[in-house]
């Protein structure tokens, strides 16, 4: 009997668009975790700002400085858009382009309100003084959710040139896989407001 | 002279460049570069730099990149220990002064950490850990690559501090306050910060890029199971640098955006909380000292079995203990900070926790002496390294279990019993493995053996040099010295100690220097590795030619057992001996990119500028950066093919295929 050789990887038509070849699938695990690294990230900037809420020395603290209006507003968005990049999913599974592009259009329209809306947010507390040179509580905050509205922006710009790439390519296993991690990436960053939700705004109104 | 060329000259020129150490430090560089840029264009080598090696995306090739630099690291970070032991020689007659001192010991721990162990230990996994698991790269070759430019021009900037700007000197850890504007103004601490930023993107990519390749990379029938421990070693430390490098990266930036923008994380005001940032470095940085150590454990359970001529005795134990050793490794941090008054009920969960790892430690040590027991058994420079580990480990992993003694702690906490019990493991472990493991892939890397005769004089210069040097130091921290004093009165008794241990860093210093005699002379003259197997080895890498072609496999080999080429060899079907030309087609290798380079270099622009606060060269980056990661989205190129006639010359020339 001589040495059993490996067959040459080809084409799997039974899996999804975005997993029919395997180098692209391959790039979906590596994409898992690098979302393993940003779970990390979030969860040592959440354990900072846990230690750093009650340190606000002579600055305002979480009750008189957030209100629920603008926090509610930019929650109903974000998972609005959570909900519209599900469709856009959806809708490449189907092998419909042109309505990926439609909800993937919507998602970064609700995405780009949201940032509006956290840096008008920022700039209200600055224009208060409430700067983060003035306390440890206050850079926690502002480096918390600072760095979710910036994966938010970072978030669509990335889409806006995968939305070039489909327009000139079309649904290929490879803007398939794209726009798969881009999901992923997207509904990563709803949950991670969730929690930003919760242990910022709610309980530093409760508290 | 117009202000702003003196703004210039006083900002990147401060007084402390320009002492005797840093200027002549200086000239020797230019010269250097000088000669480098003369011979290459003289030899007109620069395309072939440029194609071959700078936008190279082959793990093979980066992985020799990553050894030249973790070698000339390992250079300068021993000159930075050798300048330490000198000036602690005699008592009360320092060398160079405190403030320099402080420069130097922050330089030597960053570097031997993050510029020199690093590397090293990704030069091993890329050069051999495709070739194991039977594939033709890692999982990502261009994120390999742009990992490597990452750690590259991280290191340049690092580097660049002690010429233009000035050093960093608040120790490896870099605790505020020491690291707090106001008491730290210079740019050094602004380039500790940046330079580890831009490095630890790139480590975290490495450890992106390895667990992917160990999970989705292997040859049909290579199960978890039956994949080389060197493979599981690599999966354990780059699942550790997934869950380690994210504190380490917040914790930075949190100092870089105290120092750079005013925030109040680890301020002594504005309810700032310097133990925080020791909190979240060292949460980083204990899973750090087991991602050092487990891919010397890895290399070790390669070793031994293949000097030993034996299979490893124990896999699953193995497998389990370095499993446990990655979950405990997580647990464990507080112990560097026993003495900063966390309570009694903290200190003791994190005491326990840290005795337990000596657990799973002792089994592989116990298992690594049943794989020898009754095998026959090779001195060569790898085995001997690994025989040198064995009990200096031991010493090393029984002061740990003495410093974890939380009462004891109080006394050795900061003292140079400590020094000596970091450098034990981190010598006697990690270094003592990576040189292993260097001697023993050498061949598999550049087709040569290092010299065996030279290899031995290093081997034995370094060991006997250690003891000397490190000794001496755990009675020294029994005598109350303590770490970081850069001289100390006469009349303490620890005068004859110190003189022992500086002689003790000279030796070893001379060992590097025959171990690099050893490396430019194998270079030329080692023994040529024609079979591609020279220590008779067990894994799949052996399989192949030394070094192996780029495609590596012209076919990859269904795996039965876990030493896959052990067992192709008793059944007498190897890779050379199966191939028919039938069997070759034409294959796809990933395309070479410049744009890891490019990638890297605008980082480190960024880095540049900011480490100044000039915003505007520093914008200048972050449009590259963004440039780069836009070109990368948009480049389309496929694969380059390689043809089946190109694969099968190369095969019948290096005699694995009948014409």
């Amino acid at each position: 009997m001589s040495l059993e050789l490996a067959p040459e990887p080809g084409r799997r038509e039974d899996l999804p668009l975005e997993l029919s070849d395997e180098q692209e699938s391959v790039k979906i695990t590596g994409f898992w975790m690098f979302l393993v690294t940003d779970v990390l990230i979030f969860a040592s900037l959440f354990s900072a700002y846990a230690v750093y809420r009650p340190r606000v020395a002579t600055g305002p603290g979480p009750l008189e400085l957030f209100h629920f209006g603008p926090a509610l507003l930019e929650t109903l968005l974000l998972l609005t858009s959570s909900f519209t990049v599900g469709i856009a999913i959806y809708e490449m599974r189907k092998g419909r382009p042109g309505g990926v592009m439609a909800w993937t259009i919507a998602t970064l329209a609700l995405g780009a309100a949201f940032v509006f809306l956290e840096i008008h947010e920022f700039a209200s507390y600055a224009a208060l003084g409430a700067t983060w040179h003035q306390s440890a509580f206050l850079s926690a905050f502002y480096v918390l959710v600072g760095t979710h509205g910036a994966h938010v922006s970072f978030g669509i710009l990335w889409a806006v040139t995968l939305l070039v790439q489909l327009a000139r390519r079309g649904l290929t296993p490879v803007t398939a896989r794209k726009l798969y991690t881009f999901s992923l990436y997207w509904h990563f960053l709803d949950v991670v407001w969730v929690f930003i939700f919760t242990v910022v705004y709610l309980m530093g109104k409760i508290a | 002279m117009p202000p702003f060329a003196r703004y210039l000259l006083h900002t990147l020129f401060p007084p402390d460049v320009l002492r005797p150490t840093e200027v002549g430090a200086d000239v020797l560089i230019l010269a250097t570069g000088v000669i480098i840029m003369v011979v290459m264009t003289r030899r007109h080598k620069w395309r072939h730099l440029w194609t071959e090696w700078l936008t190279t995306v082959d793990h093979k090739k980066i992985a020799v990149m990553y050894l030249i630099a973790a070698i000339a690291m390992l250079f300068r970070g021993g000159v930075d220990a050798l300048m330490i032991r000198t000036n602690l020689a005699l008592p009360g007659s320092p060398v160079i002064s405190a403030s320099e001192y402080n420069a130097v010991f922050t330089t030597h721990g960053t570097i031997m950490i993050f510029f020199m162990a690093m590397p090293f230990i990704f030069a091993l996994f890329n050069a051999v850990i495709p070739l194991m698991i039977g594939s033709r790269d890692v999982a990502f070759p261009r994120l390999n690559a742009m990992s490597f430019w990452l750690f590259a021009f991280g290191a340049l900037l690092f580097n660049m501090s002690f010429v233009i700007g000035g050093s960093p000197n608040a120790g490896w850890t870099a605790y505020p306050p020491l690291t707090e504007r106001v008491f730290n103004p210079g740019p050094g601490e602004n380039f500790y910060f940046l330079s580890l930023l831009i490095a630890g993107i790139g480590t975290t990519m490495t450890g992106i890029n390895f667990v992917v390749t160990s999970l989705r990379m292997r040859a049909p029938g290579m199960t978890l199971m039956k994949m080389p421990m060197f493979v599981w070693s690599a999966l354990a430390t780059s699942t550790l640098i997934l869950f380690a490098f994210p504190p380490l990266t917040v914790a930075l930036l949190m100092s870089l955006i105290d120092r750079l923008f005013g925030s109040s994380f680890f301020t002594l005001g504005h309810g700032g909380m310097p133990m925080m940032y020791v909190n979240l470095f060292w949460l980083f940085g204990h899973p750090e000292v087991y991602i050092v150590v487990l891919p010397a454990f890895g290399i070790f359970s390669e070793v031994v079995p293949t000097f030993s001529r034996k299979r490893l005795f124990g896999y699953e134990t193995m497998v389990l203990s370095i499993v446990a050793i990655m979950l405990l490794a997580y647990g464990t941090w507080v112990h560097h900070f026993f003495t900063m008054g966390a309570g009694p009920t903290v200190n003791a969960f994190f005491g326990l926790s840290t005795m337990l790892i000596a657990i799973p430690t002792g089994v592989k040590i116990f298992n690594w002496i049943f794989t020898m027991w009754g095998g026959r058994i090779r001195t060569t420079v790898a085995m001997l390294y690994q025989l040198a580990f064995i009990p200096t480990f031991v010493v090393g992993g029984a002061s740990g279990i003495m410093l974890a003694t939380i009462p004891a702690d109080y006394q050795f906490h900061n003292s140079y019993f400590l020094v000596a019990h970091f450098h034990n493991v981190l010598i006697g472990g990690t270094l003592f493995g990576l040189l292993s493991g260097m001697y023993y892939w050498w061949p598999k890397m550049f087709g040569r053996k290092l010299d065996e005769r030279q290899g031995k004089w290093a081997f034995w210069l370094f060991l006997t040099g250690f003891w000397i040097t490190f000794g001496p130091q755990y009675l020294l921290g029994l005598k109350g010295m303590t770490r970081r004093m850069y001289t100390y009165p006469l009349g303490y008794g620890w005068h004859t100690l110190n003189v022992i241990s500086t002689l003790g860093a000279f030796v070893m210093g001379a060992g590097f220097l025959v171990l690099v005699y050893n490396i430019v002379y194998s270079m030329r003259n080692g023994e040529r590795d024609l079979t591609g197997d020279p220590w008779d080895g067990r894994t799949l890498e052996w399989a192949l030619p030394s070094p192996a072609p780029e495609y590596n496999f012209a076919r990859i080999p269904v795996v039965y057992e876990r030493d896959a080429y052990w067992d192709m060899k008793e059944k007498g079907q190897t890779l050379a001996n199966s191939l028919t030309v039938r069997d070759v087609h034409d294959l796809e290798l990933p395309r070479n990119s410049s744009l890891p380079f490019f990638l890297g270099l605008s980082f480190f622009v960024v880095g540049f500028g900011m480490v100044f606060s000039w915003w505007i060269i520093a914008g200048l980056g972050f449009a590259g950066v963004a440039a780069c990661l836009v070109a990368v989205g948009f480049d389309y190129r496929g694969p380059k093919r390689v043809d089946a006639a190109f694969i099968r010359g190369t095969e019948v020339a290096l005699g694995r295929l009948r014409a």
